[in-house]
């Protein structure tokens, strides 16, 4: 079994978010980056449990510059076989995917894997925009997944309750919550992670026309306001005409 | 125990200078210590309890040993990331990294470095992956500084050897499986044992009433007429070379470690002085938070240079047992006092297990002392300097 894993970076949890270039541009400089979680915990690890049990191999991808090497490095040490990086800046979901899927169609693999989401941009869009590409069946938000070798039966989450699919052939699947444990590399890993072939191949596909007119962050959250337990008409009349939630 | 908040600070950007290599072990054992030791070490602190299942964890992840070939199961990686991982582990706590500068430094280097091949083979791989639990024997309770003073004996015995005598303050004692031993034979010349935890006459009381290093376990050696076969001795080395080599590879680690628990005191002073207001504004608006804060980050970053530098001299097999002790006797005391520091910032609470600053603040004290005390590094910089012993 074939597997590609599309991974992404993202700023640390933790990191300050800050804009540059007139708000139009996230401002990197003092920011640590990790693997998106989404792409490391779920897709990465049940991509490599399923490798384990059928065999294959786990081929990971990358649409980025060379600082992005130790995040792929990273997944190498959790065990994929090789990684690809696409030598470009990841502008937005429209070019990731297109590169991906270009590199995916000249490669051909048994099944692509996408976290959800990534914890930054939020954008949710670049499987479903590979899917589109590939002319290939697209599952998002996969809590579980099962796989004969032939067909895949996939758990998704839907509002109140999930639902259960199958899928024989190629597919494209956006990795959720539960569908692996996250798996921390040893240094064994790491250390095997320095031999196993990291390709950087030139992007294939240029820009695309969309453009990032403007960033806020969120407003400053107001204060508390305390109320008497005994006060409950005040607690009512404050969520009503205040916060306007009932 | 409150959510692990804890942040890396690098204010002189020293990542840059590390390998990709290097600044993935350092985020791997930060997430290891934020999920498994941070949760679970002021109860266990608080209890004297020693969580021995994190030798396995750690084992499993190659904290053990990791510049030890890989042949023999260790990581084959240089001294930089063992550096790294000393000083994450001692982010979490100086106790557990106790347990694994032990096992690495003074069990696994000298049965590298002086044992036999079948000595290699046999021990090395179960220690590699903490299935074997190890422990180092030369401090004796009459003789800490001046180790060379030993009494302990090893007297030949038909084909093998006896070994008598005791050892005191010893790291994993009680729970360890095999003790790497130093004692002066016939002819006065100092060897390496290892003894099995099953061998006649040997016996390991744990020292209670520890207010520091808690959840790492100190206990004594007891040799009452040990009989240790020939292939049990370290067949080369004849002298204090052997344990004193032990104690520079261990000393360096403590040189990085010393560094996380400064760091872990920082990290939270800093965000306290961020979160708690006073007289209507933050702690770290006030001046003298702001000095506190800005002697600790220079600190900081002076001992993360000093210990940088340092792993590449480890590299390239150019550090001198002086270059160590200058930066094991800075960091450690850089980290107690920015400890005490960080504890008057966090006012009344810091005196309490829901910050780790008591807890860095007493393990410091231990390795201030063990691993050469802080006077005896100084005199060995003294010495080096001047030419002139100051012990004799």
């Amino acid at each position: 079994m074939n597997l590609l894993v599309c991974i992404s970076k993202t700023p640390e949890t933790t990191a300050k978010i800050a804009f540059t270039d007139g708000n139009t541009k996230f401002d990197e400089s003092g920011v640590q980056f990790i693997m998106n979680p989404y792409d490391e915990w779920y897709a990465l690890v049940r991509a490599i449990e399923l490798k384990e049990k059928h065999g294959g191999s786990v081929t990971v991808i990358n649409v980025g510059p060379a600082a992005n090497d130790v995040v792929i490095r990273k997944a190498l040490a959790i065990g994929a076989d090789k990684a690809v990086r696409i030598d470009a800046e990841a502008t937005n979901s429209v070019m990731v995917a297109k590169n991906i899927a270009d590199y995916a169609k000249a490669n051909g693999f048994d099944a692509i894997f996408t976290g959800k989401e990534t914890i930054d941009f939020n954008g949710s869009e670049v499987g479903g925009l590979i899917a589109g590409y590939l002319d290939l069946p697209f599952v998002s938000y996969a809590s579980d997944l099962q796989h004969d070798g032939t067909t895949a039966t996939i758990t998704r989450d839907i509002e109140g309750g999930v639902e259960v699919v199958e899928v024989s052939g190629p597919f494209v699947l956006s990795a959720a919550k539960g569908l692996a444990e996250q798996r921390i590399p040893n240094m064994r890993g790491i250390m095997m992670a320095k031999k196993k072939p990291l390709e950087v191949v030139a992007a294939t596909a240029a820009d695309a026309p969309v453009s990032v007119t403007a960033y806020s962050l969120p407003p400053e959250k107001g204060g508390v306001k305390m109320i008497d337990p005994e006060n409950m008409d005040e607690l009512v009349r404050l969520l009503r005409e205040e916060a306007k939630v009932i | 125990m409150k959510a692990d908040r804890y942040q890396y600070h690098d204010y002189y950007q020293i990542n840059d200078l590390l390998t990709e290599e290097q600044r993935l072990v350092q985020q791997t054992m930060r997430d290891w210590v934020k999920q498994e030791v941070t949760p679970i070490i002021e109860d266990y602190a608080e209890r004297a309890e020693c969580p021995v299942h994190l030798f396995k964890q750690m084992g499993e992840l190659g904290a053990l040993g990791p510049s030890i070939p890989s042949e023999y199961g260790g990581g084959g990686m240089d001294e930089i990331s063992y550096g790294i991982i000393m000083q994450e582990i001692e982010r979490g706590d100086s106790g557990i990294r106790s347990m694994a500068s032990v096992q690495g430094s003074l069990v696994m280097y000298p049965i590298y470095a002086f044992g036999s091949e079948e000595q290699k083979r046999k021990y090395l791989p179960q220690l590699a992956t903490g299935d074997m639990i190890g422990c180092f024997g030369l401090t004796e309770p009459d003789h800490g500084s001046n180790p060379a003073g030993m009494v302990t004996r090893l007297t030949k015995d038909g084909d093998g050897y006896r070994l008598t005598g005791a050892k005191m303050w010893i790291t994993n004692s009680p729970i360890a499986d095999v003790a790497v031993v130093w004692a002066r034979d016939d002819d006065q010349k100092i060897r390496g044992v290892i003894v099995d935890k099953e061998m006649e006459g040997f016996s390991a009381p744990k020292i209670e009433g520890k207010w520091s290093l808690r959840a790492s376990i100190t206990g004594e050696l007891i040799f009452d007429n040990v009989y240790i076969p020939e292939e049990n001795i370290f067949p080369e080395i004849k002298s204090m070379r052997g344990p004193l080599s032990c104690l520079s590879k261990a000393r360096y680690g403590i040189a990085w470690g010393a560094i996380g628990a400064a760091l872990d005191c920082y990290d939270s002073a800093l965000r306290y002085s961020q979160e708690r207001t006073q007289f209507g504004k933050p702690l770290g608006q006030f001046q003298l938070t702001q000095k506190k804060l800005a002697e600790m980050i220079t600190e900081i970053t002076k001992a993360q240079l000093l210990a940088w530098r340092l792993g590449t001299l480890m590299n390239d097999h150019k550090a001198t047992p002086a270059q160590i002790s200058m930066a094991k006797r800075n960091n450690v005391m850089m980290a107690l006092q920015i400890a005490r520091e960080a504890r008057q910032i966090h006012g009344g609470m810091g005196i309490t297990n829901e910050y780790p600053m008591m807890r860095h603040l007493m393990n410091l004290e231990t390795v201030l002392t063990y691993e050469g005390t802080h006077d005896i590094h100084l005199l060995i910089t003294g010495m080096d300097v001047t030419g002139l012993n100051a012990f004799s």
